[in-house]
């Protein structure tokens, strides 16, 4: 299924999610990494205060969409896989894989490569290679 | 005052990953598809949000000594590259090839209720807790291996 490049709406959407991620660490020295905010909500190691503020980020995310759709009228458009095989294992590989590996996309990707971290330099060209593979993998060869 | 900016600081993250594209998993495997329907969006994503990052991180780490309601920066210091941090990035790009969601998108997407979103999530949270509860794998045992 094709979708629309649409490089400036990208652009800018990347860097409302920079902002975010310097307002987040101004305000509460934090990084804006998902995976790390959203396990430790549920952590026993946490102290209430961290659990407080990754809870209310976490709030803030889910509250993004139903807020659009009041804006617009509409939710945003979106095609997601329906396997439910599929996506478990996804899901499982995913939550395991970025908590395992300390980082996900914003964790490594944004807020890592942003401040030159070979650690979270070499995750991120990791998952994307894995990630890359995967596709090719299952659009490519067995899904052609 | 910290909690109000937490708050905020999650909406625009979501704002942000609506208006890029990317809390639709079909443009992120599509970026993931070279060889096929290419959207090289993602790119753009990635870049923008470094071009805002770096430059914000590096100016507030050096201009103040702690953040505005807080007492200190936390800031990842460990510099090795172990095991445990290349295979939990194989898996994780693994399952995000295979969704297209990684938590981020995941998360904003799930009030849509998309079928495919309300099985992942859950799953999502079961793999962040037993990552939580696995021991490193890579480290040689202490007991028993005795020769």
């Amino acid at each position: 299924m094709e979708t629309e490049f649409t490089p400036w709406l990208s652009l800018g959407g990347g860097m409302m999610i920079g902002a975010s991620a310097v307002l987040l660490m101004a305000t509460n020295g934090r990084i804006a990494g998902i995976s790390g905010l959203t396990s430790r909500i549920f952590a026993r190691a946490t102290d209430g205060e961290a659990r407080g503020v990754s809870a209310l980020f976490v709030l803030g995310l889910l509250l993004a969409a139903p807020i659009w759709l009041l804006v617009s009228g509409e939710w945003p458009q979106q095609w997601v896989p329906s396997s439910p095989l599929l996506m478990a294992a996804a899901g499982l590989l995913v939550g395991f894989g970025a908590t395992y590996g300390n980082g996900c996309t914003s964790g490594h990707g944004v807020c890592g490569i942003s401040r030159g971290s070979m650690r979270s330099i070499t995750a991120t060209v990791t998952f994307m290679a894995a990630a890359f593979v995967t596709v090719f993998v299952t659009r490519h060869l067995i899904g052609g | 005052m910290k909690q109000v900016f937490a708050l905020l600081s999650g909406l625009i993250f979501g704002f942000g990953l609506i208006i890029s594209g990317m809390s639709d998993p079909a443009k992120v495997l599509n970026f993931l598809d070279v060889f096929g329907t290419w959207d090289p969006s993602l790119a753009f994503v990635m870049g923008g949000a470094i071009a805002v990052t770096a430059p914000g991180f590096a100016w507030l780490t050096r201009s103040r000594s702690r953040p505005f309601f807080d007492t200190e920066f936390r800031i990842p210091s460990r510099t090795d590259l172990d095991p445990k941090l290349l295979t939990g990035a194989v898996l994780f790009g693994t399952g995000w090839g295979l969704g297209g969601f990684c938590p981020g998108p995941a998360l904003t997407a799930l009030p849509i209720a998309a079928t495919g979103t309300l099985i992942f999530v859950p799953f999502m949270l079961a793999g962040m807790w037993l990552a939580r509860h696995t021991p490193d794998l890579s480290m040689p045992l202490s007991k028993g291996a005795t020769q």
